[in-house]
């Protein structure tokens, strides 16, 4: 079924030229952008499969700017779609037609770094490699590390609560900020947390996180930086059998190990990788897993022995250990190159992102063999092993008619699977408009009517990024009414936009 | 009367009945916790039936359980396979004068326990993967999942956790649990001055030692009770690189002064659940503070409370000098504007954690907000409890 978006509401675009007039009133000329070939350049983020034309791209460079454009927005009852990088792979940015796409590039300073409290602070559009390219000298680092660092900005990782290869250990970016600065729709300021821990009350800056931008836009993060370790060795392993690997990694678990990363890759990633910039993986194996252990040196002398104890004893086939930085980098280039390996072959490739309980690992994999046969395409597959986060890239054809189609078909069936054997839709790239219509298969009507109320306490008028993350539009006022008997709503056949 | 439901649909029934009448509840577990934040009003609603570990997978690091599980039962089923709650959560128990070990893990979730490894394995907040509970017009809701990582909806897990029941009565959670570390060890920096014991704790927690708490002790507190001040870091890990560390954390701390003794595995874990359960206040007679605060502020928030005169009778700090345990000589007003003007000054927040029940009234538990984040939480309480049922006061006056 292909996606709906609200339709443009005809009075907010009557009003385009009054709008512009008031934004040119907060922002200097060459931060709105109206002209219509200017716009075309965010009409997509990441994900483009859908695009959009936004009403007008404003790129406010100060907190007092970004106020005032929530506030005409909400005086004019415009909707606005904030924007970081651009990078996001569920359509958290893709722009309204009737909206005010807020673009926070502009907002690229890190404003203070405070090695005592081991902190930064640091604006939304800094680059989240940026962070820890800026404390690195010292011996720092910002943790969360999505594969888009070098593009995505800290904003949008707040927005989409962004992983990385390294959450098992080190957490997702919720546990590695400490405050932030939000303005709400209209245009109010509110400070969240700080450089202390745990603010009381309800955990709002828990709750920002993650939301997608639906709640308020972030101007300013405090972000926790750690400490580096002083080294990181690395195994790559190779196995017989997709279950073999997996049992290789619930033993290392269930010894008490705690891996820096731990990926896993199918034969398929593993021959993409091969063939586009080889770096010594066994092709043969039905699937290799690197795991980094990192720590102190003899920690991690000690628990590289351990692990390979454990990868031989659970039949690996093959066993490699770094035995140099280089190495080790090495053992990464081939995860890292993953994705432009496999749209080598594509040539387009759907990349979902469901987290699964990892014992079910086997036989998601085999469903997911027998439902790519069933839409006539092919599946390579990436894993953030350690805490269950699986990346199938559904490979299709965008010129082929109908191919679009399907792979979007079999990516929904996919994530339909994960949430069958106790998974979930979306382990780190959000919702967005990309999920949103599966949300049904993880929550009832009861559940999603509380995740909307919490919507309204933040943006009663709904006009903060609205079409994303919900599959239906309520009036707070109807939502603020209704009871929802038994988990299904009074009105379950009322229309989808 | 005591409600008793038996499950979640009766917690249900219960809940849907009061709001249709707005009779407020009061939602309890064991009752360890009744006295803490501020007293609430309504008929009790108690979940100790909703008890029992519904899940257990070591391998995925994964615990269901309901609310009214008792927390001594999760952690000897944890650490029957040599994992545990990486939070260390506080057992409120002997601080608030009743017995230690009786708390529910709802309990737990509802206040955000945490304990010294707060500053490297994060609070409960942190390790809350999923819920059930019964929100205020009677409807179960549930959010998260039971994996690692998960970005579906809202993250209302973090919401719930130190909601303290005001937003929904919880009647299952989900929790993230870790291997437990093979040994740890405490070394001890004796005889320095508060400040010099906080600038070398805050040097190690910059270093790439991985220490998982750093508290200082001044002297005669419990449970250490030398007549010096003490600085206390602890090692966790394996054997041999706990040794290592230990090496080069002497070296590091050289140049601080003092006397350095090494706690072995039974002091030190003695040690760390005393400071864990705030030891050094929970004996004296006084109101307790809990201070959180940038790390580098502790002890000038200290210095503050005792240039205006406000009469501590004892206090502690851990995280590394960002959280300040302080007991206060009894008083009406707790010595509150005393203690939130200082802290303001620096950023952060001071709750009162023990005080009489009237003073509890009285004074505001939790540090007040400014005015559009207040609106903001009333709006967030009333978006899950319309009606105020639910812990009616326990947070704030007005909800």
């Amino acid at each position: 079924m292909p996606l709906l978006m609200p339709s443009p509401e005809p009075e907010i675009l009557a009003r385009r030229d009054e709008l512009l007039a008031r934004l040119s009133k907060i922002l200097p000329e060459q931060n709105i952008i109206a002209d219509e070939t200017a716009r075309r350049a965010y009409e997509c983020d990441a994900f483009t499969m859908y695009r959009a034309l936004p009403l007008v791209v404003a790129l406010p460079d100060t907190v007092p700017q970004v106020q005032a454009i929530m506030a005409v927005a909400r005086e004019l009852n415009v909707k606005v779609v904030p924007r970081g990088g651009g990078t996001s792979l569920s359509g958290g940015s893709m722009p309204l037609e009737d909206g005010i796409l807020l673009g926070m590039s502009k907002f690229n300073r890190i404003l203070e770094i405070d090695y005592e409290n081991r902190c930064a602070r640091v604006q939304p559009g800094v680059q989240n490699l940026a962070i820890s390219r800026a404390v690195e000298h010292a011996g720092f680092y910002y943790a969360p590390d999505p594969s888009s660092q070098i593009a995505c900005s800290i904003g949008g990782n707040v927005a989409e609560n962004a992983g990385g290869v390294h959450c098992l250990k080190y957490g997702l970016t919720t546990n590695n900020i400490l405050g932030l600065e939000v303005v709400l729709m209209g245009g109010e300021i509110v400070r969240l947390g700080g450089k202390h821990l745990d603010s009381e009350m309800y955990d709002l800056l828990g709750l920002m996180t993650g939301s997608e931008g639906l709640l308020g836009v972030v101007t300013e993060i405090t972000v926790r930086i750690l400490r580096k370790p002083p080294v990181a060795r690395g195994l790559l392993l190779g196995f017989a059998s997709v279950e073999d690997g997996a049992r290789c990694v619930g033993a290392i678990i269930a010894r008490g190990i705690v891996p820096g990363g731990m990926e896993m890759m199918d034969n398929a990633t593993v021959r993409a990788v091969e063939r586009f910039q080889p770096c010594g993986y066994p092709i043969d194996a039905a699937a290799i897993v690197i795991v980094e252990l990192d720590g102190t040196p003899a920690e991690v002398d000690h628990l590289v022995g351990v692990v390979e104890e454990i990868a031989r004893a659970e039949g690996a086939t093959t066993a490699k250990v770094s035995g140099s930085e280089a190495e080790r980098l090495q053992f990464w280039a081939g995860r890292k190159n993953a994705f432009p390996a496999v749209s080598c072959i594509g040539p387009d490739y759907l990349c979902m992102d469901g987290t699964i309980p990892r014992k079910r690992l086997p036989e998601v994999l085999m469903g997911m063999d027998e439902l790519a046969t069933k839409h006539g395409l092919r599946v390579a597959n990436v894993f953030h092993a350690g805490d269950g986060n699986l990346h199938p890239l559904i490979l299709y054809d965008a010129s082929k008619e109908g191919d679009s189609e399907r792979a979007e078909n079999l990516g929904a069936d996919i994530l339909r699977l994960c949430v069958a054997v106790g998974g979930v839709l979306t382990g780190e790239h959000g919702v967005g408009v990309e999920k949103r219509d599966l949300m049904g298969e993880m929550f009832n009507e009861s559940d999603l009517a509380q995740q909307m109320r919490v919507k309204c306490a933040f943006d009663p008028s709904g006009r903060l990024n609205p079409g994303k993350m919900f599959p239906e539009l309520h009036r707070c006022a109807e939502l603020g009414m209704m009871h929802v008997v038994g988990g299904a709503l009074p009105f379950p056949d009322l229309p989808r936009f | 009367m005591v409600l008793a439901p038996g499950d979640e649909e009766e917690t249900a029934e219960a809940i849907l009945a009061a709001n249709a009448e707005g009779r407020p509840l009061k939602i309890s577990g064991s009752g360890s916790k009744a006295n803490l934040g501020r007293p609430s009003i309504g008929e009790e609603l108690s979940l100790r039936a909703l008890s029992g570990v519904a899940l257990y997978e070591p391998e995925e690091l994964v615990l269901t359980a309901g609310a009214g599980t008792p927390v001594d039962e999760i952690e000897a089923l944890l650490a029957s396979r040599n994992q545990h709650l990486a939070f260390e959560p506080i057992d409120y128990g002997p601080l608030l004068g009743s017995q230690a070990g009786r708390g529910t893990v709802g309990g737990l979730v509802a206040v955000n326990a945490s304990g010294p490894r707060r500053i490297k394995a994060g609070a409960a907040r942190d390790h809350l993967l999923g819920f059930r509970c019964v929100a205020g017009r009677g409807e179960i809701v549930k959010s998260g999942g039971r994996v690692m990582k998960n970005v579906t909806g809202y993250d209302l897990s973090k919401l719930v956790t130190g909601s303290f029941g005001t937003l929904a009565a919880l009647t299952q959670v989900t929790l993230k649990v870790l291997p437990k570390p093979e040994t740890e060890r405490t070394l001890l920096l004796i005889g320095v001055e508060e400040s010099i014991g906080l600038s070398a704790l805050r040097k190690v927690s910059g270093a790439p030692l991985e220490a998982s708490a750093l508290a200082l002790s001044p002297k005669g507190a419990a449970p250490l009770r030398l007549d010096k001040n003490a600085a206390a870091i602890r090692l966790e890990g394996p054997e041999i690189s706990v040794a290592q560390r230990l090496v080069d954390l002497r070296d590091l701390l050289k140049p601080f002064g003092g006397a350095l003794e090494i706690l072995d595995v039974v002091r030190s874990t003695a040690l760390w659940r005393g400071l864990r359960d705030a030891g050094p206040v929970a004996e004296l007679k006084g109101q307790v503070w809990r201070v959180s605060v940038a790390p580098s502020d502790g002890f000038a928030v200290v210095s503050a409370l005792r240039e205006r005169g406000t009469p501590i009778l004892g206090h502690f700090y851990d995280w590394a000098g960002g959280l300040v345990w302080l007991c206060v000589q009894s008083a009406a007003d707790a010595h509150a504007s005393a203690l939130r003007s200082v802290v303001d000054r620096f950023g952060g927040h001071a709750t009162l954690i023990r005080a009489e029940a009237d003073v509890r009234a009285a004074v505001d538990v939790f540090h007040p907000q400014p005015p559009t984040l207040a609106g903001l939480s009333k709006r967030v309480k009333e978006s899950f409890d319309p009606a105020h049922i639910l812990e009616r006061g326990r947070l704030r006056a007005e909800f």
